[in-house]
């Protein structure tokens, strides 16, 4: 069924309240779909914003919402059998590599649009997952794969960032000379992701991040999204370090809604709002 | 029919990016123009920093887009970085801009103008927001007082885009010629249009009505630039509802000299450009046909190719 034209209205089916910050809204709904690929979610009167799928099946489609806005905090407040609209998928997924060989790394709720990712890569990938504190950690019990946790203050796991861990494996497997990364997937905070791959880029090992701007239309005409030459809705959100390469506005300049560019961390102090 | 001149320009082919499609940053328009745009145009600069509506704003319909962005400008003295990025480009540019008033218009212009484009765009035509645009474009002497006074104060080619929603499209296009304008660019978005959601009982878009553009709209515009081609002797951009080679040519034979492209982009993406360039030659060459046999060709079908509507246009 054809949905990225005008929104289709469909009902909240199942509402998973995960901690104070997250909740995972259920859509019995067939949806074509690639890890990575967004919905333009609307609520009525409201507004309307990207979200990641962070659970998909052939009849069912799952949102993560971060309450932190107004927007945010009224989808978390939805229940079932509330209308929701729904454009999309839009955007190009993650390539999916089936190897043991490959890491994945998250950061907050960028912990979202990786969740199907893990679950159609190799059960011996190497995941390390970072957060603020422990209530932060997103989909503790979700996955079989052995997770690394990282937060800010120690509350769980190692304390410090999810770099420290993921720059640890690429050192053990070069002395014991077990075979590098195949690819390394990454989402989270821009300034993690740059970390995430400046660090593959010195080791060689290629990356995919998934990242995030202020969207309009979600299909490419009006510009709101730019990152270099580069449209976020329609040639990302997902880019490969090649890309990343050439987009000297990764990690440093976003467009806010009036398409004033500005530096990234002026544009996160404004998306958080 | 490679680099041709427009207003003393050199153009590498006569297609042209429509304003308000993908004209946030010098990076993607230098993209666009590799990917086959002979002009490409900014997204329209206003007089002070406006966030635009709400969204949705913008809604594919299938057969076109419906769409109130409503406007958002980071303000034109607050785009320091882009200018200096636009002042080492190697492509021409459109740079288009808007104002509540005539005096806003001015200032805007006038600072425009010392930043370097190739041409300046009056958008007197945008439906989608309560104190911009359109008025301007639908009243023969608001144009005229927007236009002559713009005139005065840039030192570039003007162009003057205007709206279907003129109840005369010709007389308006007369009134900016007489005022100075260089060229006139038609059309902007049809409508306003409204597209209510059922379930939802309410409109989708959240300033409810918005602009109609893509192939639904392109009889609209065919038939505008037809007008404005019959009153004017200034070239004309052709603009509305163009997804592909044979478009251009129907736009071209209304009297169009210049052929523009905005929602093609999300039917055929960027490369749309290249697309049509190529089927454009094409039937050019199929039809042992210059651009300059077809343009303003529908205007006298009897005589044939050769024999334009008027007998004196100024060349382009």
């Amino acid at each position: 069924m054809i949905v990225d034209q005008k929104p289709v209205m469909l009902t909240v089916a199942e509402k998973t309240v995960h901690t104070a910050v997250y909740t995972t809204l259920f859509f019995d709904f067939a949806i074509d779909f690639r890890p990575g690929q967004f919905v333009m979610v609307w609520l009525p009167g409201i507004d309307e914003k990207p979200y990641s799928l962070s659970y998909h099946s052939p009849t069912r489609f799952g949102i993560t919402i971060e309450a932190k806005g107004l927007f945010s905090r009224r989808a978390a407040d939805l229940s079932p059998g509330d209308f929701v609209g729904i454009r999309g998928p839009f955007g190009n997924g993650f390539d999916i590599i089936s190897s043991p060989h490959t890491a994945v790394v998250a950061g907050g709720c960028g912990m979202a649009p990786l969740a199907p990712l893990v679950e159609r890569l190799h059960p011996d990938l190497f995941f390390v997952h970072g957060a603020r504190t422990r209530e932060f950690i997103l989909f503790p019990d979700r996955f079989a794969a052995n997770r690394h946790i990282t937060t800010d203050d120690g509350s769980l796991g190692h304390k410090g960032m999810v770099t420290d861990l993921l720059a640890a494996e690429i050192r053990r497997r070069a002395d014991q000379g077990a075979p590098p990364f195949d690819r390394v997937y990454a989402c989270g905070p821009e300034v993690m992701m740059h970390a995430v791959f400046t660090l593959c880029d010195a080791h060689g090992i290629p990356c995919q991040v998934s990242l995030e701007r202020y969207m309009r239309c979600g299909f490419g005409v009006c510009g709101a999204c730019v990152c270099s030459d580069q449209v976020v809705c329609k040639d990302g959100p997902v880019f490969d370090s090649k890309q990343l390469k050439k987009m000297p506005d990764f990690n440093r300049t976003a467009l806010l809604k009036s398409g004033h560019a500005v530096p990234l961390s002026e544009y996160v102090s404004w998306r958080c709002l | 029919m490679d680099n041709i001149t427009f207003l003393g320009k050199q153009l590498k082919n006569p297609l042209v990016l429509a304003s308000g499609i993908l004209g946030n940053n010098a990076k993607i328009l230098e993209r666009v123009h590799k990917a086959g745009c002979g002009l490409v145009t900014l997204k329209s600069i206003g007089p002070a920093p406006r966030d635009g509506h709400r969204n949705p704003t913008v809604i594919d319909l299938g057969g076109g887009m419906i769409n109130a962005v409503g406007l958002p400008t980071p303000g034109y003295d607050h785009m320091d970085a882009e200018w200096q990025a636009l002042a080492d480009r190697d492509f021409p540019v459109n740079a288009s801009i808007y104002g509540g008033s005539v005096a806003e218009f001015v200032k805007v212009a006038q600072f425009v103008s010392d930043q370097g484009p190739d041409f300046i765009e009056i958008n007197i035509s945008c439906p989608n927001s309560d104190h911009h645009g359109m008025l301007f474009g639908v009243d023969e002497k608001a144009a005229f007082a927007v236009t002559n006074a713009v005139k005065k104060v840039i030192s570039v080619p003007l162009i003057a885009k205007l709206t279907p929603a003129a109840p005369d499209i010709g007389k308006i296009a007369k009134v900016c010629e007489d005022a100075g304008a260089d060229a006139i660019c038609a059309i902007n978005t049809a409508g306003p249009g409204m597209v209510i959601d059922i379930e939802a009982r309410t409109p989708v878009l959240a300033f409810k009505k918005g602009g109609l553009s893509g192939p639904m709209i392109k009889p609209v515009a065919v038939r505008c630039v037809y007008d404005i081609y019959r009153a004017v002797s200034i070239p004309i951009i052709g603009l509305g509802g163009v997804t592909t080679g044979e478009d251009a040519v129907e736009m071209f034979m209304a009297g169009a000299t210049l052929v523009g492209m905005g929602s093609a982009v999300r039917y055929r993406g960027i490369h749309v450009f290249d697309l049509v360039y190529r089927e454009l030659t094409d039937w050019l060459a199929a039809h042992h046909f210059t651009r300059d046999d077809i343009i303003g060709a529908a205007h006298n079908p009897i005589a044939g190719p050769d024999s334009t509507a008027k007998k004196s246009r100024k060349t382009p």
